[in-house]
């Protein structure tokens, strides 16, 4: 972890979402735990001062009365650093905003959340579904999805 | 001054074009490309919702089908994302073997890839060179595994049996014969004429707009970036391997042919190597029959497919079945890019883009 000038770095990432991103470290990834409302300049300060260029993956997984959002950062060509950035939003109020301006590569990816789990992304340019059709009912990766057959 | 109306024209679902179901929708200004809207979904089986009411074993038939163009890719990326969530230990021989057949699935991919771009713009015999020699990789899955196109080979732990006798003398004569399959590709398809005005200078993706709309793959490398997982992030045993990386400069159809021609031509040197180190020994570890992996884990694991980082996202529940599968598809980020490289372009470059993004619909839908 040396590369990312370990401490430093995280340190500032500390500041810019007032002390509230709570980081741990594995073999793997550092992972980020931030509140939605610091999402966004979390992942602007990663990509211009970490250099965080490249995001791989987006999605979601339901834990019931929340969902977590998932994003995972690398950087490219230059692939040192692994950041896993994790974020969750209450079931009742499923909203978060997108990280589109950012990172394009999420247009799609954040269509697919909306589309199979069912999280409004705001500010994204054209949030419709992706996979299924549009008259289609309902957000199958859901747990309380009911499944037929 | 004269208007134009801009007017629809829809290619696919059903086009032999869009390899697979795939629609787009291009909107056209007279004979120039306005925009074009790309429609999924033609595919989707909900294989990520499956996996959450199967074991973790019984979900490896499934990752199959996704890109069942190179059938041992996905299922790799899949076995080795549930041994890191499990820590299970893979024997030598079954890694030599994993890579020995996840590098003929490249080539597979790569010269269907190769075939089916050059009978898209018109050429019918390309096809049939590329899938005569193609053909010669199913046979050897077919000695391997009984299974010609979903192979589900690998297991957690290792693959399900060892390669069998003939399937060393038919790998070496392929081998030897690699080289001449490429110079005839590179004569009769990269060096014609047509395929060139075709392809030359049409869809440019320029290495920054490649990084942020998430391509990766031959398509990346193809804009003159060097990213491959094999060497960037590297999994499995491919440190022990010597290859290049073969990137293009220009970004457009032609240099996405040229890196994957090139990439054929270093999955064989891989494979040669594969083969002079392998040892003896078991190709399956010793696998609990029912995996439970501990509660809360979770692992993202990525490989580099034939189309680009195929990621593995798990989340265990401490149940024999998976909380969560998401499957990170190269083929669904990179075909992202479509409408951007389309724009203001003519109707058949579209065809041209779509052949060299190279998709396969059963990973972008899943």
């Amino acid at each position: 972890m040396e590369a990312i000038n370990g401490d430093k770095a995280l340190l500032s990432l500390q500041s810019i979402t007032g002390n509230r991103l709570e980081i741990i470290r594995d073999p793997h990834f550092i992972y980020l735990t931030v509140g939605p409302d610091e999402l966004l300049p979390l992942m602007q300060a990663l990509k211009e001062q970490l250099g965080m260029n490249y995001l791989s993956n987006l999605t979601a997984v339901d834990y019931g009365e929340e969902f977590e959002i998932i994003y995972n950062l690398y950087a490219i060509p230059d692939n040192q650093q692994k950041f896993i950035v994790k974020t969750r939003v209450p079931r009742a109020q499923a909203e978060l905003a997108s990280v589109f301006s950012i990172y394009p590569t999420a247009d799609w990816q954040e269509r697919e959340v909306f589309d199979l789990m069912g999280i409004q992304f705001s500010q994204h340019p054209n949030l419709v579904r992706v996979l299924l059709p549009d008259d289609f009912e309902g957000h199958p990766l859901r747990k309380d999805f009911k499944k037929e057959g | 001054m004269f208007t134009t109306d801009i007017y629809t024209i829809n290619i696919g679902p059903q086009h032999p074009s869009t390899h697979g179901g795939l629609h787009v929708e291009a909107l056209m200004d007279g004979e120039v490309v306005k925009d074009a809207i790309v429609h999924l979904g033609y595919v989707h089986r909900s294989m990520e919702k499956i996996a959450e009411s199967r074991t973790y074993t019984q979900f490896i038939p499934y990752t199959s089908r996704l890109d069942y163009l190179a059938t041992h890719l996905p299922t790799l990326g899949y076995v080795q994302a549930v041994e890191k969530l499990m820590g299970v230990e893979v024997p030598e021989r079954a890694e030599y073997i994993r890579v020995i057949l996840g590098e003929l699935s490249r080539i597979a991919s790569h010269m269907l890839f190769v075939g089916s771009l050059a009978i898209d713009l018109g050429a019918t015999t390309g096809l049939i060179y590329c899938l005569r020699d193609r053909e010669r990789i199913m046979d050897m899955f077919e000695m391997s595994s009984g299974q010609r196109l979903l192979a589900s080979y690998m297991r957690i732990g290792g693959v399900i049996q060892d390669l069998p006798e003939e399937f060393f003398p038919a790998v070496d004569r392929f081998l030897n014969d690699l080289h001449g399959m490429i110079e005839e590709y590179n004569g009769l398809i990269t060096g014609n004429e047509i395929l060139q005005a075709r392809c030359k200078g049409i869809g440019i993706l320029s290495p920054e707009e490649a990084i942020a709309y998430g391509v990766t793959g031959p398509n990346l490398r193809a804009s003159g970036v060097l990213y491959d997982l094999r060497k960037a992030d590297p999994y499995g045993i491919y440190e022990r391997f010597e290859f290049e990386i073969p990137t293009g400069q220009h970004g457009d159809c032609l240099d996405r042919l040229i890196v994957r021609i090139k990439e054929i031509e270093q999955s064989g040197y891989i494979i040669r190597q594969a083969l002079k180190k392998m040892p003896t020994g078991e190709v399956r570890g010793k696998v609990p029959k029912l995996l439970k992996p501990e509660k809360g884990k979770e692992v993202y694991h990525r490989i580099e497919s034939a189309k680009g980082e195929l990621g593995f996202y798990l989340v265990s529940d401490g149940t024999e079945k998976p909380f969560r599968v998401h499957v990170r598809a190269p083929s669904f980020v990179n075909l992202m890019i479509l409408p951007l490289i389309s724009r203001g372009g003519k109707l058949q470059d579209i065809i041209a883009n779509i052949a060299t993004l190279d998709p396969v619909l059963g990973e972008s839908d899943r």
